[in-house]
């Protein structure tokens, strides 16, 4: 079952057409990643599945809903949660405060409590929990954002390249935590650049090359792709 | 309650804190009875100001919104406190107007900060669109001489301001003097505890988060917009609440308590005394508002260029603000102190407690 549906969405900057009639459905359940070279329009389209831009044409469904129209925080409120590429938390405010503020939305009383302590276990900052949240390290950032988006406990986790800046241990265990929460049944879309972290998470694969659909379907077809391994993987990666 | 009180937004916290404050509280309520009447309503002038403070502070400071509009709204509410308190016949009917005044400063507010805020005017720009509010306002208002300006029997009188209405009133008992005193210590303890409970609550994290990341606070579910109108809208209002107690203070306002230096004034105040804290602000303003108005009794001018010089220096050397640096440095002195006594962590004093809401 489609829980994104993306209908002939284009998006176009001046003269610049960054995605262009794009069709894009994520189905309930699955990790979708979305890769392609820079500039192919992955972060233009995750923008607007998240609606920080609207499209220049067509529409875009969630839950069979159409949402194109509705502002980012109307889309949250319908289950969307999101992490951006560079690390967007409350620098100023301490750890627990970045994490309280998203839990607030969704809990309160001791439920609050028991799920801030168990956020900041599971990415590993109860000991920051006091530090400013700008004094973290990048990948702790990172950790922190994704902390944030999961707190609101989402149908659709939306992550535009959670590892960019990571450790390969912190992006390994960035993988495993993504397939964890895929396991308990969250839908997860994934903009990423690393192919071995895609290799580590995704079920189903998009690839976008100059704004448009370049191919799509399971990660071993996408990966035995010669066409996809020219204009994104390079042959001597791929094989 | 007392959770919402020391939450993580406000400076100062705990038993020492709280006796520091009952203890300048009760040397506020017994000062009265060692002063003379002058210097009584001297004090109660400068408190007038520290409500206009506290709003900008929440805006500016929890809100991230710097409003030059302070005096607008201090403008619109002390001439609506005026224009009802002679056309409904003064005497008691001045505490409705005290509440009307503040209710149509609010309403102003609601409709600028709707247009502002739905229209995405932010950063510098708020501030210029608030700024601009307040010249108009002031110079319309210094070209309502004739008689042609008037509302009911009430004359607006351009430059030379409206006056002969009524003071706050209660029966036959003019509320002057220590009775003046005395109600103003009573609302700044209630404004300051409100506010204090107001940024400590779900609401002001919203409002902080806001100031820190629009964006992010959007992702996480929160109408921004939202929250944004209600901070300029508690803000203006308590700007409102100093100008109609301007008003019923002095039985008069003139314009140019609404025109340009008046509006920086409030801006230099919370600049200097810390905007991102309430005591901080509570406190510095009033020191500067008494500091202000002692060398004023000298030279005018050398009052405005020492708050000119103040504003420099807190640009230059605490950006934060000079009461809430020394506040802070009280305090990490205290607490560090504590800490190496109880080994305690610093942790578990930024936490929200679950029975907050």
């Amino acid at each position: 079952m489609a829980l994104v549906d993306v209908k002939g969405v284009t998006k176009r900057f001046g003269g610049l057409t960054a995605v262009s009639d794009v069709d894009l459905t994520i189905n309930a359940g699955e990790v979708h990643c979305l890769i392609g070279p820079n500039g192919a329009g992955k972060s233009t389209l995750f923008k607007l599945i998240v609606g920080l831009y609207p499209p220049t044409k067509g529409s875009i469904f969630f839950d069979s809903i159409d949402i194109t129209d509705e502002r980012p925080f109307a889309r949250v409120q319908r289950g969307l949660s999101i992490k951006m590429q560079a690390p967007s938390v409350f620098k100023e405010l301490p750890v627990r405060q970045n994490i309280q503020i998203a839990l607030q939305a969704r809990f309160s009383g001791a439920e609050r409590d028991v799920e801030e302590e168990r956020l900041l276990a599971l990415l590993d900052l109860a000991p920051e929990s006091g530090k400013l949240a700008g004094t973290l390290s990048h990948g702790q950032q990172q950790w922190l954002e994704i902390g944030m988006a999961l707190a609101l406990q989402p149908q659709l986790l939306l992550l535009d390249e959670p590892t960019a800046g990571m450790s390969p241990e912190e992006t390994f265990k960035t993988g495993e935590l993504i397939k964890s929460f895929n396991a308990e049944g969250m839908t997860i879309l994934v903009v990423e650049h690393d192919m071995a972290f895609v290799r580590q998470i995704a079920q189903r694969v998009t690839v976008l090359h100059l704004g448009k659909i370049f191919a799509r379907g399971g990660l071993e077809t996408i990966i035995q792709d010669e066409k996809v391994a020219e204009i994104y993987l390079g042959k001597t990666h791929a094989h | 309650m007392f959770k919402l009180l020391d939450g993580p937004q406000t400076l100062g916290r705990g038993w020492t804190f709280w006796s520091c404050f009952l203890a300048v509280l009760a040397a506020a309520l017994i000062y009265p009875v060692f002063a003379d009447s002058y210097d009584v309503g001297n004090f109660s002038y400068f408190l007038i100001w520290v409500f206009m403070a506290l709003g900008l502070c929440l805006m500016w400071g929890y809100g991230g919104m710097l409003s030059f509009g302070q005096t607008f709204f201090f403008g619109i509410s002390g001439y609506a406190y005026g224009v009802l308190a002679i056309n409904m016949g003064g005497g008691s009917t001045t505490i409705a107007a005290l509440m009307l005044s503040v209710i149509i400063a609010m309403i102003a507010a609601g409709i600028l900060g709707y247009f502002m805020i739905w229209g995405g005017i932010s950063g510098i720009f708020f501030g210029i669109v608030t700024l601009s509010a307040t010249l108009v306002l002031a110079f319309f208002l210094g070209q309502t001489a004739g008689p042609e300006w008037h509302i009911g029997t009430a004359r607006l009188n351009g430059f030379n301001g409206m006056k002969g209405m009524d003071p706050l009133t209660i029966g036959d008992f003019y509320i002057e003097g220590s009775a003046l005193y005395y109600v103003m210590v009573a609302l700044i303890v209630i404004v300051y505890i409100a506010l204090r409970m107001l940024v400590n609550s779900r609401i002001g994290n919203v409002i902080v988060a806001t100031r820190e990341n629009p964006q992010r606070a959007e992702m996480l579910g929160y109408d921004v917009r939202k929250y944004q109108l209600l901070t300029f809208v508690i803000g203006s209002g308590l700007a409102g609440l100093s100008g109609a107690l301007y008003t019923s203070w002095g039985q008069f306002i003139t314009p140019s308590s609404i025109g340009l230096p008046a509006a920086a004034m409030p801006i230099v105040w919370v600049a200097f005394s810390g905007r991102s804290d309430l005591t901080a602000t509570l406190v510095g303003s009033f020191l500067l508002l008494f500091g202000f108005q002692t060398i004023t009794v000298y030279s005018q001018q050398a009052a405005l260029v020492l708050m000119g010089t103040l504003l420099l220096a807190t640009v230059m050397l605490a950006p934060q603000g000079f009461v809430l640096g020394v506040g802070k440095l009280v305090v990490d002195r205290w607490t560090g102190r504590r800490r190496r006594d109880a080994n305690s962590t610093l942790a578990d004093t930024g936490r929200l407690q679950s029975d907050e809401a």
